[in-house]
């Protein structure tokens, strides 16, 4: 059985003119202990599907249809009481900005402390040496006396270290990092990004990692889905994702990359933007950008049909085979 | 301006007019979708529609000595035994027709009041602005004389201004002139509330990337202040507008309550409270109670208005 | 640099400083220190005695972490802040002394791009008003048909449809607005721009299309630019010199091909190798230790000698300055200096 497994999951948003379909039919597994990216632009709806992941969509958001299991239970259906049961227990976050993740008001201890206590029975002690623990295992310096300190007595990095530690906490079974490295520097990202692949193998923890880095995926995970507009375009293993990208929307984002093209030339662009919720033509949602729009695109959805090892949404993936030949992007 | 120069492009996008844009923007939305905005709208709408046609609704006018006569002084409003169908609302201590009094007096404390605070918006607009922007020194000083002045209650300043003046000019100079006396002192007493809200509003948008844009432009101080700092700064005045409103005729009727403002001639509703107070035992209640409900229900409805303007405007919950 | 004396660069900066008083007046300057009272101002250390030199068509990049100080320079160059020390000169002119109207001329040579288009266009203003107010301003005795003219061909230049012109800039995508701060930046046919992470706010695929934008923006109005980024291959990929600063200070300045090629400054060294590579063989990543120190005290020496692992007693004790290498790269380094750099070795 699959750590988790993600059936045709729908979220809309409530408007003023009627729902808007914010994640389109979402299906993915989970193994125990597989690392997964979640690659897309902002507003192709990766971080909806975290958040419903959790079960944390506020209003106006809400899950419209489909089934998340998590360990055989269906989130999506579980009682307030048994959500809050499993999030930072079974299913832990980590969120983008380390800087508001932490309760500035209470110190490192105690809001691990609070954690724990509010998952297992344990005295303070406990809770506490069960914390040091954690600190130590993400290398944080002296651990003992970052208990006593306050969130705004650490550096950015160390906040993220910590909110890792607080992840781990409770040995959870599922991580799901929402840009864990965005506001962090290149060099701590670096370390960051190593941490939390050691402690994923490490502890057999399954790891969903949203980000629109394609670097940074392709350095963490095993497998990676790409999303646009609402929608799974393309997924499989992050290797023939990277170097043998099928949908045309993936290999424009790839080509797109200062790295692709020799220094002085012009980047290879995507013409246009990603459609709003508001704006979504019809077909195919990448239709109003790609250079391989075919009759189909314009009036039907593609489906998504497994081409060599990854599984691609496109009309024209083999006629693309055709005409452009693969990028040699290793 | 400019909106109009590459409006008639072929192909440009026709902009519907204004009033339906905003009829159709998130404003009129959650204009529409409030029924307690709605509802104090209308009521607002009324007041004041009635009260700026009192010329043409009133039966009476109460500024006219010669249509007042004392012996129909004290009549009880309709419902009441006794009453008599000319005076629907009754009569108060002279005589006047209390509907028609109402009327005016009510057009009295509107215009006061809208007056009072617009002397306060464009004290306390321009000083707030040039305190958030020169900053340094200038901001330093004009903060501290708001401070100073927050110090003094509003009213009890005005109590000591409106006693002077009237002692210094004596009371027939000083009924003639009340209106500007009471806008003045009301609109001077409570700048500082206005030029603290914009200087905050004024220091958030100056960090903004789009000033540092027009200083790189080569703009002047004041074109930066006027043209891009102050229409972005227009929610929190709105907002305060309303609730200022509110307060000065608030204000407005308590100092005509202590006599140090509207003269019984000419009464605002403040004056036809307190005028009516000496009856209010002798049974003759609704010469205070009626202009008191309005005054009350006016000052509602426009604090509701504040509040959903307030809402609306909010820039955390609005995204323009 | 290896710059030729015969002609003047375009800007010239000269040991420039920054610093930014943490407590101002006389009593928030006043502490208690071991029992006793003692003036004691604190500042923050933005940019400290950088020199530097761009020549006419060049793209100088200038790179480095949060908190470098990367965008006090661009902000001094453009006149938004007073340098504290130093000196800048545009064309054999000095600016960073002329206040008013006696920057009008240069306001029409140099512009500057901001990073978030969301906050850099008045949201008050429709697209036509934000690009006809600086043509009215600098132009005051065109005709009204000229102007529209003019901000019409910049508008088609920049690949915007003018019929946007009626539009508020919050119906307008990220990368839509960003073309709009261009093409701003562009109706007074500016020579020098200053962009300050133009494209780190954008997402990557509208990356490329501003990217190129500026790419050819270059091309066709031989502008020179100063491009202020965090993100390492967009400055292979885009500019022909680059500087990288650490903690208000060079470490390392050469060409960009040169950098790359061949990178010196151990925090160069450590930065390019944190860049995550999409290629599987991802050169290892060199650790530093502990973060950036604050610029309210910085460390003693070198700027970077508590996170550089081949730091010795030298370089607690002595600043290093910038010296010319043999493949004329600039670096600020004791180590390169004393050739003992073999001892960086990738973990």
């Amino acid at each position: 059985m699959s750590l988790l497994s993600v059936r045709d999951l729908t979220v809309k948003f409530g408007s003023r003119t009627g729902p808007v379909t914010a994640l389109n039919g979402i299906s993915f597994d989970l193994a125990r202990g597989e690392r997964l990216g979640i690659v897309g632009e902002s507003g192709a709806g990766k971080s909806i599907t975290g958040f419903a992941l959790m079960n944390l969509l506020s209003k106006p958001g809400y899950i419209d249809g489909g089934q998340i299991l998590f360990e055989g239970e269906d989130v999506a259906q579980m009682s307030p009481r048994d959500v809050r049961a499993m999030r930072g227990d079974r299913m832990a976050m980590i969120f983008q900005d380390p800087m508001v993740t932490l309760n500035p008001v209470l110190t490192i201890g105690q809001q691990m402390i609070e954690t724990l206590k509010a998952h297992r029975k344990l005295s303070t002690q406990e809770a506490r040496q069960i914390a040091l623990v954690k600190l130590k295992e993400v290398y944080i310096p002296s651990p003992q006396d970052r208990l006593d300190q306050y969130p705004h007595e650490l550096s950015g990095g160390m906040r993220q270290r910590i909110i890792i530690a607080m992840a781990l906490l409770l040995d959870p079974k599922l991580i799901i990092a929402d840009e864990p490295t965005t506001a962090l520097d290149v060099t701590i990202q670096a370390d960051i990004m190593a941490l939390l692949l050691e402690m994923c193998q490490s502890n057999q923890v399954g790891l969903i990692l949203i980000t629109h880095d394609l670097g940074v995926v392709s350095q963490v995970t095993e497998r990676t889905m790409v999303m646009y507009a609402g929608r799974i375009i393309e997924s499989g293993p992050t290797r023939s994702i990277i170097n043998d990208p099928q949908h045309p929307y993936t290999q424009g984002l790839i080509n797109a990359l200062p790295q692709q093209t020799p220094p002085g030339q012009r980047l290879k662009q995507i013409p246009g933007t990603m459609p709003t919720l508001a704006t979504m033509p019809k077909g195919c949602p990448f239709h109003t950008r790609c250079a391989l729009v075919g009759e189909g695109c314009m009036t039907h959805v593609p489906s998504i049909n497994q081409f060599g090892s990854s599984f691609v949404a496109c009309h024209e993936v083999h006629r693309l085979q055709n005409e452009v030949p693969a990028e040699d992007v290793s | 301006m400019s909106n109009s120069v590459f409006g008639n492009q072929p192909g440009a996008p026709s902009k519907p007019s204004r009033i339906l844009a905003i009829w159709n923007s998130n404003i009129g939305y959650s204009f529409r979708s409030n029924p307690v905005a709605v509802v104090s709208m209308a009521v607002f709408l009324l007041i004041v529609l009635a009260a700026f046609c009192a010329p043409l609704l009133a039966p009476y006018n109460p500024y006219d000595p010669a249509q007042i006569d004392i012996m129909n002084s004290e009549y009880p409003p309709f419902w009441v035994d006794g009453a008599l169908e000319e005076f629907s609302l009754g009569t108060d201590d002279q005589g006047r027709d209390l509907l028609s009094t109402i009327l005016y007096g009510t057009r009295l404390s509107l215009i006061i009041g809208i007056c009072a605070v617009a002397v306060q918006t464009v004290l306390g607009v321009s000083l707030g602005l040039i305190s958030g922007y020169v900053g340094g020194r200038t901001d330093n000083l004009l903060m501290r004389i708001a401070d100073i002045q927050l110090s003094f209650s509003t009213l009890m300043v005005a109590i000591i201004f409106l006693a002077i003046t009237q002692a210094m000019f004596g009371s027939e100079v000083f009924s003639r002139y009340a209106v500007i006396f009471l806008v003045a002192v009301i609109g001077v007493a409570e700048w500082p509330q206005y030029a603290r809200t914009v200087r905050a509003t004024v220091l958030a948008e100056k960090k903004k990337e789009y000033v540092d844009a027009a200083k790189v432009m080569g703009f002047g101080p004041l074109r930066i202040m006027m043209r891009h700092i102050l229409p972005n700064s227009l929610s929190p005045i709105f907002v305060i507008f309303t609730v200022q409103v509110a307060n000065a005729i608030i204000s407005e009727a308590s100092l005509s309550f202590l006599g140090l403002g509207m003269p019984p001639t000419q009464p605002s509703l403040g004056s036809l409270i307190s005028s009516g107070f000496d009856y209010i035992f002798s049974g003759s209640w609704w010469i205070t109670a009626i202009p008191g409900v309005v005054l009350v229900v006016l000052v509602l409805v426009i604090n509701l208005l504040g509040d959903w303007m307030r809402d609306v405007l909010n820039p955390k919950l609005y995204k323009g | 640099m290896n710059s030729q004396r015969d002609k003047t660069p375009l800007l010239r900066v000269d040991g420039l400083e920054k610093r930014f008083d943490l407590d101002r007046g006389i009593l928030e300057s006043l502490k208690f220190k071991n029992g006793k009272l003692a003036i004691e101002t604190r500042a923050v250390h933005a940019v400290n005695t950088i020199s530097f030199e761009v020549e006419k068509g060049d793209a100088l990049c200038v790179v480095g972490e949060s908190g470098c100080g990367k965008s006090t320079i661009a902000r001094m160059i453009a006149g938004l802040l007073s340098p504290s020390g130093g000196a800048i000169h545009y064309d054999g002119a000095r600016i960073d002394t002329l206040r008013g109207k006696a920057l009008l001329p240069l306001r029409k040579k140099l512009q500057m791009i901001f990073q978030n288009p969301y906050a850099s266009l008045n949201p008050r203003m429709t697209i036509a008003q934000t690009l006809a107010e600086p043509l009215r301003y600098h132009n005051p005795g065109q005709s009204k048909g000229e102007l529209q003219d003019k901000a019409i061909s910049v508008m088609k230049s920049v690949g915007v449809d003018p019929a946007w012109g009626a539009r508020y800039p919050h119906e307008l995508s990220g990368g839509q607005r960003q073309r709009i701060a261009i093409a701003r930046a562009l109706t007074v046919d500016p020579e020098f721009i200053v962009a300050d992470e133009p494209i780190s706010a954008l997402d990557v695929s509208i990356q490329a299309q501003v990217l190129n934008l500026m790419l050819e923006m270059q091309e066709t109005h031989g502008l020179t630019y100063l491009f202020i980024t965090h993100d390492l291959s967009v400055v292979e990929h885009f500019g022909t010199k680059v500087i990288v600063l650490y903690l208000g200070s060079i470490c390392e300045m050469a060409d960009t091909r040169t950098l790359f090629e061949a990178p010196k400054h151990p925090y160069t060294k450590a930065l390019l190798s944190a860049v995550p590579q999409l290629k599987e063989n991802q050169r290892s990543h060199i650790r530093l230790q502990g973060e950036i120190p604050t610029p309210i005290n910085l460390p003693s020496g070198c700027p970077f000698r508590t996170r550089c692992p081949i730091a010795n007693t030298r370089c607690a004790q002595e600043k290093p300055q910038p010296l010319q290498q043999a493949d004329g790269s600039v670096v600020a380094c004791h180590a390169v200096e004393e050739e003992r750099l073999g001892a960086l070795n990738p973990a």
